[in-house]
């Protein structure tokens, strides 16, 4: 698309000089062009694409200690496909990813029809729901730690307060995994409700007039107006939420360390342990090598979408 | 709105002529709408107590005298205000350092960021150049790779360079983001052609037209990026994790960390610990929110 403008544009304002000199024009701002992409370029071949292929080669290879690395094959592949760990921590990457994004999707648009509408303090609130969004991982996580804490955590003696039992939120692994999911909905719900605000104001009034006439009720108009209209931001967080929920590492190192048992181990902090704790670099490289194709699949899947979004517009 | 009209509702109507039915339709539409408004606000305050409470907790504990919090009991609030928690926390780890390594780190990761995202951006914007699309979609593929993918890679790379343990070795990858560049260029993108070319006619060269005559106009988006990129840093936790090494080079994060692995963890401590952390970017949020916002939207736009 802006390809195209742009050529356009170089198209309209050169026309009557020689070829040669447009030739020298033309590779002159070849050359400042990519001089501006130059020290974004250095950085990013040195501290991505490069990673990204030696994370390739290691997840080849096995470390044993100090030696030099060992050339294995497939060997660190084989042993995630045997794994139980690994798949445990897929699943469970799987789990938390179901159990935060609907949740995400459905309380960001709730609230930001109410913020939509004419309610008083509305900048307070909004300012309350986004606030969050600024809240470290590490933070929350840690605040978390202690509402949720076993034994005389806040949550837990309201539970009982009511006439519950406290829950295991350190010692079972639902509960591990409900209390990091509530904390990563906290954490999201306020770009949830930004996104979809931004949506819902491209909505013309018109249209909720035209379905008030023809006797559409609150509830019908949201169900035929709004949610087809926000579809776009709708797709939009649907690919980032599970995006982010693929991703989730400082919650859940924090809050569990991916206990008790594995129960909370997902692929993001089983990558970490396997790279860093237990020290088998090839292995976890081979799982970045997982998340890694994962992730691409996710950012095709969106950049797809946005484009065929631009085309129609 | 339920448009249930009562048989009542229909002969005042009769009796009231066209005008009055209007009144009477009118009235109850802003009755309804009244309690609509109550409704929801109730609601949104509901949700927003919700969402406030966890932060207001981190306050309760910070202050609280230690161990309060976990004592049997239902309370809201501390007994006494105390600051033994700041105290301790100050005195036992090196607060101000970790504090400044991460104004320090935050500092050169935005200023580097933002340098560089904003001439990329220009250029992928409206610089013609070979190769240029695909860079970009080299970019836009690559932005979303969480360093979890790659970290180990990542880090025989920064310990060959010889940064690792050092700030560099926290800044430099810390600056190789593409997430910038997308929105730099949209801004781009949208200043009128006539702005540009007029500078050109006039003999700038293309570095002069972007400086003297493009930044000018970008002082919204340089404030977004240098705000996101900020807060990203500053909040950073798995890369820094990895890359440091000594407590005295530790950014607050991982201070944090470090404070929560002790054999007894002081909760009180790290609440203490975690406000200090959190308290720049919640002001900072509070002064700029129009930036930070349309930052989070712009980034959901494209």
């Amino acid at each position: 698309m802006t390809a195209l403008t742009a050529r356009g544009r170089e198209r309209a304002s050169a026309s009557p000089r020689p070829r040669a000199a447009r030739r020298a024009a033309r590779f002159k701002e070849s050359l400042v062009g990519w001089g501006f992409v130059a020290p974004n370029l250095v950085l990013m071949s040195l501290f991505l694409f490069i990673p990204i292929v030696w994370a390739l080669i290691l997840s080849f290879q096995e470390t044993k200690g100090f030696g030099d690395p060992e050339w294995v094959g497939a060997a660190n592949y084989a042993k995630l496909l045997a794994d139980p760990v690994f798949w445990q921590s897929l699943a469970n990457t799987l789990v938390f990813t179901v159990a935060t994004v609907p949740i995400e999707l459905a309380g960001g648009l709730g609230l930001a029809v109410l913020l939509n509408s004419v309610i008083p303090a509305r900048g307070l609130f909004r300012t309350i729901i986004v606030l969050p969004m600024v809240i470290s991982g590490v933070a929350s996580g840690m605040i978390a730690v202690i509402l949720f804490y076993e034994s005389n955590g806040l949550v837990n003696k309201v539970l009982q307060a009511l006439g519950l039992d406290a829950i295991g939120w350190q010692s079972q692994g639902t509960p591990a995994m409900v209390s990091v999911v509530i904390a990563a909905i906290w954490l999201r719900l306020g770009f949830n409700m930004i996104i979809y605000l931004a949506g819902l104001q491209s909505i013309s009034p018109e249209l909720y007039e035209a379905a008030r006439i023809d006797g559409a009720s609150k509830w019908q108009q949201f169900r035929s107006v709004t949610v087809p209209l926000v579809g776009p931001s709708t797709f939009f967080l649907l690919i980032m939420n599970v995006i982010a929920s693929f991703q989730v590492f400082d919650l859940i190192f924090v809050m569990t360390g991916g206990g008790p048992g594995n129960a909370t181990s997902v692929l993001v902090t089983y990558a970490y342990r396997n790279g860093f704790q237990i020290r088998e670099q090839g292995y976890g490289a081979a799982i970045g090598i997982v998340i890694l194709l994962i992730t691409l699949v996710f950012t095709f899947i969106q950049w797809k979408t946005n484009r065929t979004r631009d085309l129609v517009e | 709105m339920a448009q249930t009209t009562s048989v009542l509702e229909i002969a005042d109507a009769e009796l009231l002529g066209p005008r009055g039915a209007a009144r009477v339709q009118r009235r109850r539409r802003y009755s309804s709408e009244r309690k609509g408004i109550v409704w929801r606000t109730i609601l949104v305050a509901l949700v927003a107590l919700i969402v406030v409470f966890p932060l207001y907790w981190m306050l309760v504990v910070a202050f609280s005298p230690r161990g309060e919090v976990f004592e049997p009991g239902l309370r809201l609030w501390p007994s006494t205000l105390t600051l033994e928690n700041f105290a301790k926390v100050f005195d036992r780890v090196p607060v101000l350092d970790w504090f400044g390594n991460s104004v320090v780190i935050g500092a050169f990761v935005t200023a580097l960021t933002v340098i560089v995202n904003l001439l990329a951006g220009y250029a992928f914007a409206r610089l013609r150049f070979r190769g240029r699309n695909g860079i970009f979609l080299l970019g836009l593929a690559t932005m979303m790779i969480p360093v979890q993918a790659i970290m180990v890679a990542q880090f025989k790379l920064v310990s060959g360079l010889g940064i690792y343990g050092s700030y560099w070795g926290v800044i430099l990858p810390g600056a190789a983001a593409a997430f910038g560049i997308f929105l730099a260029r949209q801004f781009f993108l949208s200043i009128p052609d006539e702005v540009i070319e007029a500078a050109r006619i006039d003999g700038a060269g293309q570095l002069r037209i972007f400086l003297q005559v493009v930044l000018p106009l970008c002082k919204p988006l340089i404030a977004v990026l240098t705000l996101l990129t900020l807060l990203g840093s500053w909040n950073d936790f798995a890369w820094p994790l990895i890359a440091l090494k000594d407590n005295e080079l530790f950014t607050l994060p991982i201070g944090l960390l470090y404070l929560k692995n002790q054999t007894s963890p002081d909760y009180n401590a790290i609440m203490a610990l975690s406000l200090i952390a959190v308290l720049p970017m919640v002001l900072l949020f509070v002064f700029f929110q129009r930036y930070f916002v349309q930052g989070f939207a712009r980034s959901g736009i494209k």
